[in-house]
């Protein structure tokens, strides 16, 4: 039977909430997030739903509740998490204060490195040590541990995390000393490292645990909460969480593994843009994600997200790398900058434009919002440009003001620069154009990929504004403005499927290469994951497994892909070298000759098969052009200049009709602009299509 | 679009294209210091061999040496002789990078046949072949291969020739071939980035951009450097060397046009491979000074320009051919501290204290405790670090490279690599210099080989018999030490064995303290005790 599905994303500003109605539509709300009890916005959005929707919820029978949620994170961020002690092999207490030893800004003497979560007096160590085999050096102190827990129940910690080296191998000290823990303090939260993420690299491994147990008790008593005053409002039916990797796991395993779902916000936007490549049969998209504080960018091939294996979170110092925390569980890959409407524009000692990262979020918010902002934003000169307008911006309860904004831009730019404001607003918007095509440009290099022939998927109240300039510095040919973009994330959890990818660190080499070990490892991270999925679902599953490897001396390892079901025989060695080989051509042009390859981890993904969207077929051939009733003036990126600009809404364009640019699409929650050498074209699923208007007549222009 | 903005654009994305270069170098670089250490360093340049641009992924050793490499191939190639398809390589230390192991890549690029300017990339490789990786060859011709500068590829013809000549000549020569393809595919991706760029800015060449960088960036650091009052301010530090003390000094000349840096007075260069070819201590110098004045400004022609050196010949700052060369870091390092330190009085409120400065690299070669057993030996290298000085307002960095700019090595995936087992990495309490701001704290390191191995290591550790000192009235940092486990002491440089059954003690050294002790805050005094950072 298909019932009812909900959505819910906790954001930092607002909470989305999404209802799939039977028939497949959706229906959806933003309330604001209430930080002291998130659960309260969500049943407050669910509650607007049921009255607009006119369904008896209890009665109705809903029949999946998926939720995903930053509180993880910002528990994190915030440092609100559990009063939370660290136990690790005697000789490693600093682990996650020393870090990788290095400065993230080389050219800064006053730099601040980011303090570690748990502190060195929460720190402790235990006599047991294996090697790189997982062979006993040291046997486990099991009087030194019972003194240790007794020291850990005086001081009263909440949640311990216990990080052992070489665990990833044999985790059997890290499970004894848990059970001694749970023995004595059956009350206190525990994680281990070797089942949060048994990776090598004791840093990032210990980082994930710590980050793990630090969330977990609050995690974990605000899932039970939201579960139960679901249930108070009859509302019976499972209730799931979507995980950092895009898919989804149950209560119960999100809350012993809380640290699985930072990042679940974001990964709902990509499975919905991983969707919608799907149903429009585009196989390389660029998925692009912008909102008031960070623009997010993540490259979908073949409809699936890219994943990598840890990402950082809490980037400190303008997003850099190595400012922030390592986490190391599957995550859909993406690169965030500090690039949002609220983000800030400043010029610096050069007299260079600077945009970012500081925001300034929805309070005081852009200076046009006349809430007191004094700063110039992003979006002040989104308004200065006329792309933005007091009479078609979405929230009404905002008080746009063209002069404020104006202010702005000349105070904070202006003045330095010897330019009016309309200068500044260009130079602001052409810097963060240029900042969100850099990072893509980056992100793509990373990851062995080429940009050309990628269509862009916008999203996110901002994304709409920038993304035909940024399909244009990019060299790609197409963008796509789905419906429903402003809840983008809330309808991706809908589409997720249940998945579970279980990682684990294991060496061996093609010199030598350890058959029974390494089925041995796929057998157990293929149940591993396995089990994880079927807390959810009974349906038909897709099992992918991977291995990520390098010759013998790299430090950055290519994932591989491995058939689907066979164990690997005597001729595993061969196999592997040779799609290794091709897979380094792939990326890198050319292989080298006579080099030892080796493993270094291993990971099975289990997912449930979710239905293929149905196929719709874009069209750039317009069956007519629409001509607009009202303009305005202006700034066309294309031309650099001024220009009558058409204004519409986008509930005015018919499917099948076109409208050429300069033209800006107005509808509630976002706002679509396209250059003068742009047409936009109206699907008949109601998504905008952004092509370059002489594409058709002339081929593409470089 | 104004003039201003559309060139700050242009200028943005010619730094995004150089780090695409160095991107691109590191995914595939064999040289574990090149994608652990960031050991590396890219950059574009005008048909004169200006820099334009670099990336800030890299190091500062390679900030102007690469700099001024590519006006030393324009040269040595004859301008007569470059042409598309064409790509240069040398490792010469004193026209590249200071020593054998660096790499220096150049690549021409042509824009309707005519030349518009080079990218270059320089990377630490495995192994250049001679001695090996260390500071015990007597000359230059001991420390492995020099290419002088010629043709890797000439007009699309690969040089077999000299991929011949490496194959016999260094270890893993596979690894190190692979990285020379690799610097020359990461100029490619640069070329090939910079050509869609102008295409699409609708240029013929970087003549326009590369003036209005160089004009920017000229009066931005002139503007900087204006902060130090015009005179001379001199420096002097003992820091270790190999067997004797070695003594750098400098007198730092500032006036209207920028500021020059000589060394005369400075220990003259000792028989082992810790000596210092003048670019290089150019490059901390330079570093020093930017990373104080204007850590806003990026590294081309125009900010380097304002910065120059002078040394005596025959100084241990001022190397020259054969001397040797191997290990220039180490005092290379201490360059940075000895100009800053120059500059404390002037900038009182910039320049940190003295720091553990050197790297404490350890580069072991384990090896079966049995002669008889053929297999051979295993490298392994980590990257180790001290504390940093204390700042003006703030404590040292813990356990942090300065001004080299390292990562250090996971402990597990170390001990993938080969026999050894690290038995401690940990924060040394205690070591850090006292003062209203704490030294950074160095760290110990306790490392010994398994079952049935030993291994010998080459030392290159410094600041054991001359800590860190403290500034304003902050103390000086710890000393380092290295022994074995029984007691015994070993030497700071040279290579020395440690047999199986026993472990290596290494102590790594404090930064030095900042201001008077009696005014640290006492949140910071009681925090210390809490942590454990401070015991006694």
């Amino acid at each position: 039977m298909v019932g009812i599905r909900i959505g819910a994303d906790v954001g930092g500003t607002f909470t989305d909430v999404v209802l799939q109605r039977v028939d497949g539509t959706y229906a959806s709300t933003k309330v604001l997030t209430t930080h002291d009890a998130p659960e309260r916005a969500i049943l407050d959005g669910v509650a607007q739903l049921a009255s607009s929707e006119g369904v008896d919820l209890a009665a109705d029978s809903v029949e999946q509740f998926i939720h995903g949620t930053t509180l993880a994170t910002n528990a994190l961020i915030e440092r609100r998490g559990a009063k939370t002690a660290l136990v690790t092999t005697e000789g490693f207490r600093d682990v996650i204060e020393t870090r990788t030893e290095s400065r993230f800004e080389q050219y800064d003497l006053n730099i601040v490195l980011p303090t570690p979560l748990i502190e060195r007096k929460d720190r402790f160590t235990v006599a047991e040590r294996r090697d790189a085999r997982g062979d006993v050096l040291v046997e486990f102190d099991v009087d030194g541990a019972q003194r240790l827990i007794e020291r850990l129940a005086a001081e009263g910690y909440e949640s311990v995390a216990v990080g052992f080296i070489h665990s990833y191998v044999d985790g059997a000290n890290e499970r004894r000393f848990r059970d001694l823990l749970r023995e004595r303090l059956p009350n206190v939260s525990v994680s281990i490292s070797c089942e949060v993420s048994p990776q090598m690299r004791e840093y990032e491994r210990f980082n994930t645990v710590c980050a793990n147990a630090y969330v977990q008790p609050l995690m974990a008593s605000y899932l039970v909460r939201l579960r139960d005053q679901l249930h108070e409002r009859g509302i019976t039916c499972p209730l799931y969480l979507v995980h950092s990797g895009g898919g989804l796991i149950s209560v119960e395993s999100a809350a012993e593994f809380p640290v699985r779902l930072v990042e679940s916000g974001p990964a709902g936007g990509a499975i919905f843009a991983a969707d919608l490549a799907a149903r429009y049969g585009r196989d390389r998209v660029l998925s692009f994600d912008m909102g008031g504080t960070t623009a997010k960018i993540s490259l979908i091939d073949d409809y699936r997200p890219a994943t990598a294996k840890s990402f950082e979170v809490d980037r400190t110092a303008r997003f850099k790398k190595g400012s922030g925390m390592p986490i190391s569980i599957p995550v859909i890959d993406m690169i965030e900058i500090g690039a949002g409407g609220g983000s800030i524009a400043s010029v610096d000692s050069l007299d260079q434009i600077r945009i970012g990262p500081q925001s300034a979020g929805s309070e005081p918010g852009p200076a046009a919002y006349s809430l007191g902002g004094q700063d110039a934003t992003v979006t002040d000169a989104n308004l200065v440009l006329g792309r933005l307008h007091p009479d078609t911006f979405g929230a009404t309860d905002i008080d746009l003001s063209p002069r404020l904004a104006t202010d702005a831009l000349t105070r904070s730019v202006g003045e330095r620069l010897g330019l009016d404001a309309d200068a500044a607003a260009v130079g602001v918007a052409e810097v963060v154009d240029e900042n969100m095509a850099n990072a893509a440009r980056a992100h793509a290099v990373e990851n062995g990929k080429d940009m050309a022939g990628y269509t862009m998927i916008a999203f996110g109240g901002g994304a709409p504004l920038h993304a035909a300039r940024l399909m244009d510095k990019l060299g790609l040919d197409e963008m796509i403005v789905p419906p429903g973009a402003g809840v983008g994330s809330a309808i991706g959890f809908l589409v997720a499927p249940f998945s579970y990818e279980a990682v684990r660190s294991f060496y061996t080499s093609t010199t030598d290469f350890d058959v029974v070990g390494s089925n041995a490892v796929l057998d157990s991270l293929t149940e591993e994951a396995m089990a994880f999925v079927r807390q959810g679902t009974d349906s038909a599953v897709t099992v992918e497994r991977q291995v990520s490897m390098r010759y013998a001396g790299q430090g950055w390892e290519i994932p591989v892909m491995l058939d689907a079901e066979s164990a690997f025989d005597d001729f595993a060695a061969e196999l592997l070298s040779s799609k290794f080989t091709k897979a380094y051509e792939g990326f890198f042009g050319r292989a080298i000759d006579d080099l030892a390859i080796e493993t270094v981890s291993w990971s099975v993904r289990v997912s449930s098969i979710v239905a293929t969207p149905e196929r719709v077929e874009l069209s750039s051939e317009p069956s007519s052009m629409m001509e607009a009733t009202a303009s305005r003036n202006a700034y066309d990126a294309v031309s650099g200049a001024r220009a009558v600009t058409a204004v519409l809404g986008r509930e005015d364009l018919l499917p099948g009709v076109a409208i050429a640019g300069p033209a800006i699409i107005a509808e509630q929650q976002t706002t679509t602009v396209i250059g003068s050498h742009h047409r936009c074209t109206m699907q008949p699923d109601g998504t905008l299509l952004v092509t370059r208007a002489s594409d058709a007549q002339n081929g593409a222009p470089r | 679009m104004t003039n201003v903005v559309h060139n700050q654009v242009m200028w943005n994305r010619l730094i995004a294209v150089v780090e695409e270069q160095a991107l691109a170098l590191i995914r595939t670089a064999f040289s574990t210091s090149v994608r652990e250490a960031g050991d590396l360093s890219a950059g574009v340049f005008d048909p004169d061999g200006r820099m334009i641009a670099q990336a800030v992924t890299g190091t500062p050793g390679h900030v102007n040496t690469m700099a001024a490499a590519v006006r030393h191939f324009i040269a040595d190639i004859g301008p007569e002789r470059i042409y598309p398809g064409d790509v240069y390589i040398t490792n010469d230390p004193w026209k590249g990078t200071g020593h054998l192991h660096d790499i220096t890549v150049c690549t021409p690029v042509f824009r309707n046949d005519r030349l518009i300017g080079f990218f270059a990339s320089t990377a630490h490789v495995v192994d250049v072949g001679g001695r090996g990786y260390g500071p015990d060859a007597k000359e230059v011709y001991e420390e492995g291969i020099n290419i002088p500068i010629m043709k890797w590829v000439d007009r699309g013809r690969l040089n077999q020739d000299l991929i011949n000549i490496l194959k016999v000549n260094v270890r893993e020569s596979d690894q190190v071939v692979g990285d020379i393809h690799g610097l020359a595919a990461s100029n490619e991706t640069g070329r090939r980035r910079l050509l869609q760029m102008l295409d699409e800015f609708g240029l013929d060449g970087l003549e326009t951009l590369a003036a209005f960088v160089f004009d920017r960036t000229a009066s931005a650091t002139l503007q900087a450097i204006a902060d130090v009052p015009n005179g001379v301010y001199v420096n002097e530090m003992v820091v270790d060397g190999y067997g004797e003390p070695v003594t750098l000094a400098v007198a730092i000349t500032v006036n209207d046009d920028g500021m020059h840096a000589d060394f005369t007075g400075t220990s003259p260069v000792c028989p082992f491979g810790i000596n210092v070819p003048l670019g290089y201590a150019h490059a901390y110098f330079t570093y020093g000074v930017l990373v104080a004045l204007a850590p806003e400004l990026p590294n081309n022609f125009a900010s380097l320009d304002v910065f120059s050196v002078s040394a005596p010949d025959g100084v241990i700052l001022n190397a020259k051919h054969p001397d040797p060369v191997s290990v220039r870091h180490v005092l290379g390092h201490f360059v940075t501290d000895l100009c800053l330190g120059a500059l404390a009085g002037a900038l009182s409120d910039r320049v940190p204290a003295e720091g553990a400065g050197a790297l404490w690299n350890f580069q072991a070669s384990a090896r079966s405790s049995n002669p008889s057993d053929p297999r051979p030996p295993v490298e392994i290298l980590m990257f180790n670090s001290g504390g940093t000085g204390a700042r003006p307002r703030l404590d040292g960095l813990t356990s942090t490279a300065f001004p080299s700019g390292v990562r250090t090595m996971s402990a597990e995936a170390t001990e993938q690599v080969g026999p050894i087992v690290i038995w401690r990495k940990e924060i040394r309490p205690d070591s850090g210099g006292v003062g209203e701001h704490r030294g950074g704290l160095g760290q110990v390191i306790e490392i010994g080989p398994t079952e049935g191995y030993q291994f010998d290591f080459s030392a290159m550790f410094d600041r054991i018999d001359h800590p860190a000192r403290g500034r304003f009235g902050g103390g000086d940092g710890a000393s380092g030490s290295v022994y074995l486990d029984d007691g015994t002491r070993f030497a700071g440089k040279g290579r020395q064995v440690v047999p199986e059954g026993r472990r290596l003690i290494m102590e790594l050294p404090g930064g030095g303290g900042f201001g008077d002790p009696d005014n640290r805050d006492a949140a910071s005094i009681a925090n210390d005790r809490e942590q454990g950072y401070v015991t006694r």
